[in-house]
């Protein structure tokens, strides 16, 4: 760790690199946003915004449960839950003939009304009522070697999987038949999805989540020719957004998670603007 | 790539397909045999599509599909081509013909590097269907008679002892079809290949069909298109036609 610190102290000789704070929220940011930059691709492709919006919605039941059941660790009650509400909702989804928007957003009302009601009751919902908004300034070393090790797992899928999810999302009958096991990519794709999002929430909160899954993919594809550049952009965008996000919340002390997202919100509409013609 | 000889056969034997307690197919044996062109017809719901996906085994079915080389009678593991009838697109996504095409074929990552050599192979089989100045277009991008013939360039590669349309003509211009039943007719003669095509064109599947299977929950009528449009359970389902 201190290693990191150091190098990142001179790359960067600002004074808000003085703060230990900063430095674990740079690598945070530094280790999620390109995670989230690449699912977040196909996830656009596959018109998903609203089921991993949904995901984001469950961490709050899945804290409830956690507490209630006396898992000690909140972390390991969410991302179990977001799990199984990932393979359900795939499976419900996959599962009805009408609009999958429908069905999505039942599930997520559900989830979030289950988790408030949940945290009311026990009394303990002012506790947690930051994963909503999330805070980047205060993460554990435990936290961030949890991001790190979900990250490789994630490139590791996307280096030997891509491909094969890149044909499900153009049909996946064409993808049966070139011999892809579609059903169990699609699962692990969403369960990918599901720890993802689960374990940076506390950090970014879940209002804001899906966002940085959603944004930076959406504005790259708005500008991009092929699939290399759609992931080089939405990385780039993704990095942008987060590091100059974290410094200018920093110097006006607003929530970080809120002005990373406003920043990728401003370079969707410039590459709109910029879209091909 | 070895040209037809006509002794390869696909059988498909008792294939039943139900959706709870919905029948939506009973008991279908069709044989194809390589050289041919068999063209499903049915009106809508009469199960073209649910049959596709059974035979693809992309649903629950029952009965199963075989391959036989008929020369020495040894059963072999069959290889399906698909060409779907509509794919997940929109103009200018960042999905070249070459994505696609690669992520099909190849183990390189297509968002990691272009591979030189997987893109002189696809340029190559994309010339047969003289789709190859479409490499580096959008999927997006190309007209309904550019993206069929892609599609079926993915489909023949590697060359699949059955090849399966689905509606494949529905939303193509006049030239457009005639094009088509010309790579159709190619790859028939051409390569060793059995052909099922889905349709609801009478007229098309009466000129260029060898054999026309009439759907309706279960094989109604086969024959050639004459013996099938002529008969009476065509007339009960679609009326009598001038074709």
């Amino acid at each position: 760790m201190e290693v990191i610190y150091n190098v990142l102290e001179t790359i960067l000789p600002f004074e808000f690199m003085n703060y230990i704070f900063m430095k674990n929220a740079l690598i945070a940011i530094i280790l999620i946003s390109p995670v989230f930059a690449i699912l977040g691709t196909m996830i656009v492709n596959n018109k998903m915004a609203f089921f991993s919006d949904a995901l984001g919605h469950s961490a709050l039941t899945g804290i409830a449960i956690g507490m209630v059941l006396g898992i000690s660790n909140i972390n390991v009650g969410m991302i179990l839950f977001a799990i199984v509400f990932a393979l359900l909702l795939n499976y419900v989804k996959n599962k009805t003939s009408y609009g999958a928007d429908t069905i999505i957003s039942v599930f997520s009302s559900i989830a979030i009304a289950l988790g408030l009601a949940m945290l009311a009751q026990s009394g303990n919902f002012n506790k947690y009522s930051g994963y909503l908004v999330g805070d980047i300034l205060n993460i554990t070393g435990t936290e961030m070697l949890y991001a790190f090790i979900a990250a490789i797992v994630v490139y590791v899928f996307w280096y030997f999987t891509f491909n094969k999810l890149n044909v499900i999302s153009m049909n996946s009958t064409l993808a049966k038949s070139k011999g892809i096991n579609v059903k169990k990519i699609d699962n692990i794709f969403v369960v990918l999805i599901a720890i993802m999002v689960m374990i940076s929430i506390r950090w970014i909160g879940i209002l804001l989540i899906n966002s940085l899954l959603i944004l930076p993919a959406a504005s790259s594809r708005n500008i991009a020719k092929n699939m290399r550049h759609y992931h080089l952009c939405a990385v780039i965008f993704s990095l942008f957004s987060g590091i100059s996000g974290l410094i200018i919340s920093y110097y006006l002390n607003i929530p970080t998670g809120s002005i990373i997202v406003l920043i990728s919100g401003i370079i969707y509409f410039i590459t709109l603007f910029f879209k091909k013609k | 790539m070895e040209k037809a000889c006509g002794l390869h056969c696909t059988k498909i034997n008792h294939i039943g397909v139900k959706f709870g307690k919905d029948v939506i197919l009973k008991d279908i044996n069709i044989h194809v045999h390589c050289g041919e062109l068999t063209v499903i017809i049915g009106r809508n719901g009469a199960g073209k599509s649910t049959l596709l996906k059974a035979i693809l085994g992309e649903i629950e079915h029952t009965g199963n599909i075989t391959f036989v080389d008929q020369k020495d009678n040894i059963a072999e593991k069959i290889k399906i081509g698909y060409v779907p009838q509509k794919l997940n697109i929109e103009k200018h996504m960042p999905t070249t013909v070459y994505d696609m095409f690669a992520s099909c074929i190849s183990k390189v990552p297509v968002f990691l590097k272009k591979d030189k050599k997987i893109y002189e192979e696809i340029k190559e089989h994309l010339k047969i269907f003289g789709a190859d100045m479409l490499i580096d277009k959008s999927m997006g991008d190309l007209s309904g008679g550019e993206l069929q013939r892609v599609l079926i360039a993915i489909a023949t590669k590697p060359t699949p002892n059955l090849l399966i349309l689905d509606e494949p003509v529905s939303g193509i211009d006049k030239n457009g079809t005639k094009d088509f039943y010309k790579i159709i007719n190619k790859l028939k003669t051409e390569y060793d290949m059995s052909i099922i095509l889905v349709s609801h064109d009478l007229e098309l599947a009466n000129k260029y069909a060898d054999k026309v299977i009439l759907l309706d929950r279960t094989v109604i009528k086969e024959g050639t298109p004459k013996e099938v449009f002529n008969s009476l359970e065509f007339k009960n389902r679609f009326g009598t036609i001038e074709i």
